[in-house]
């Protein structure tokens, strides 16, 4: 129930707040969110094969985003970067994917 | 359930509300990214991207160049034709104008004379008439028309009738009346000169007066036969 709440205010400052992105993370935060997706997609199948842990939540969604970010920074520096977030973004997109196929499974038994 | 969440919201563990921020910075991440994006500016374009994006305006930009180049081209020779056929219609039109009054299929006005040949003794014939239009025709007559009903053109023919004289086929009552536009002075004078129309008209037992007028109007007009074996050559 708390972590819908967090979501909630989430939401509702970022439509409140209307901050702009800062320059330096512009080219990461897309990344980063599709790495944070990708974790909480992850935990949602863990929470319905009921062997959800908060602490491998907690530790592969900022490994993930932090991993993302550097990636696309790595690649930045060698002058692949499009290549490389768009190498990033299909893994993850793929790795969405699969566990979104798990969850449809388990609830649909399809 | 409902009594699980009751509780977890009253005393939440730690984990739970590391969760939670976590969440909560995704979607604030998620909102603010998705109405950054909205501002559809380049400034989160990458270097390369943009020098790609130049390129590519630059190529569209040269295209564009060419294609209006083109174009201009093409709307320039429009124009140059719609000239061209604009004096080649004024050119026909003017032509047409000028045969219909050959042709005598248009009526026709300008300067002339009126000459009236009386021939009480009803001595003049067809050839004499025929002579006083050619007399006409010498001097530059442009349109002819003899009574105000016999328009005489290239083909119209001069024919003996009993009493009466045919001209193209329509009767021609007396006094003739012989109605031609051009140089006024130039046909009075050859309708005058010794020995001329009048003096000829004179000898065959008439009598001819002519009238310089400023404005004669011809509005006979001569019956226009399409032509059954000739063909242009050309």
């Amino acid at each position: 129930m708390i972590p819908v709440i967090g979501l909630a205010i989430g939401i509702v400052a970022g439509l409140v707040l209307k901050p702009t992105v800062p320059t330096d993370l512009q080219p990461y935060l897309p990344i980063a969110i599709v790495a944070a997706l990708d974790a909480v997609i992850g935990a949602l199948r863990a929470l319905g094969e009921r062997r959800f842990n908060d602490r491998v939540f907690v530790v592969s969604f900022i490994s993930n985003v932090v991993i993302a970010a550097f990636m696309v920074y790595l690649g930045d520096q060698l002058g692949v970067g499009s290549q490389l977030s768009t190498g990033v973004v299909v893994v993850l997109g793929i790795r969405i994917f699969a566990n979104a196929a798990a969850i449809r499974r388990r609830i649909f038994h399809a | 359930m409902p009594d699980n969440w009751r509780r977890s919201l009253l005393r939440p563990t730690i984990s739970q509300v590391v969760v939670a921020v976590l969440l909560c910075g995704l979607a604030f991440a998620m909102v603010v990214q998705i109405n950054d994006k909205d501002n559809d500016d380049y400034s989160n374009v990458r270097g390369d991207d943009l020098v790609e994006l130049l390129k590519s305006l630059d190529a569209a930009n040269e295209r564009l160049g060419t294609q209006i180049d083109e174009l201009t081209a093409t709307r320039n020779g429009l124009l140059n034709s719609t000239k061209l056929s604009e004096q080649a219609e004024k050119q026909a039109k003017q032509r047409a104008e000028q045969l219909a009054i050959l042709a005598g299929t248009s009526g026709a006005t300008g300067p002339g004379v009126e000459v009236v040949i009386s021939d009480p003794g009803k001595d003049i014939d067809a050839s004499a008439l025929l002579d006083a239009i050619e007399t006409l025709r010498d001097a530059g007559a442009e349109a002819i028309a003899i009574n105000g009903v016999a328009r005489v053109v290239a083909q119209t023919y001069f024919l003996d009738d009993a009493d009466e004289i045919r001209v193209g086929g329509r009767e021609i009552k007396r006094p003739y009346r012989i109605e031609a536009i051009g140089d006024a002075s130039v046909l009075s004078g050859a309708v005058r000169f010794p020995g001329g129309l009048i003096n000829e008209i004179k000898t065959r037992g008439g009598t001819a007066t002519v009238t310089e007028k400023q404005k004669v109007t011809i509005t006979a007009l001569a019956d226009v036969k399409t032509p059954e074996y000739a063909r242009p050559s050309s």
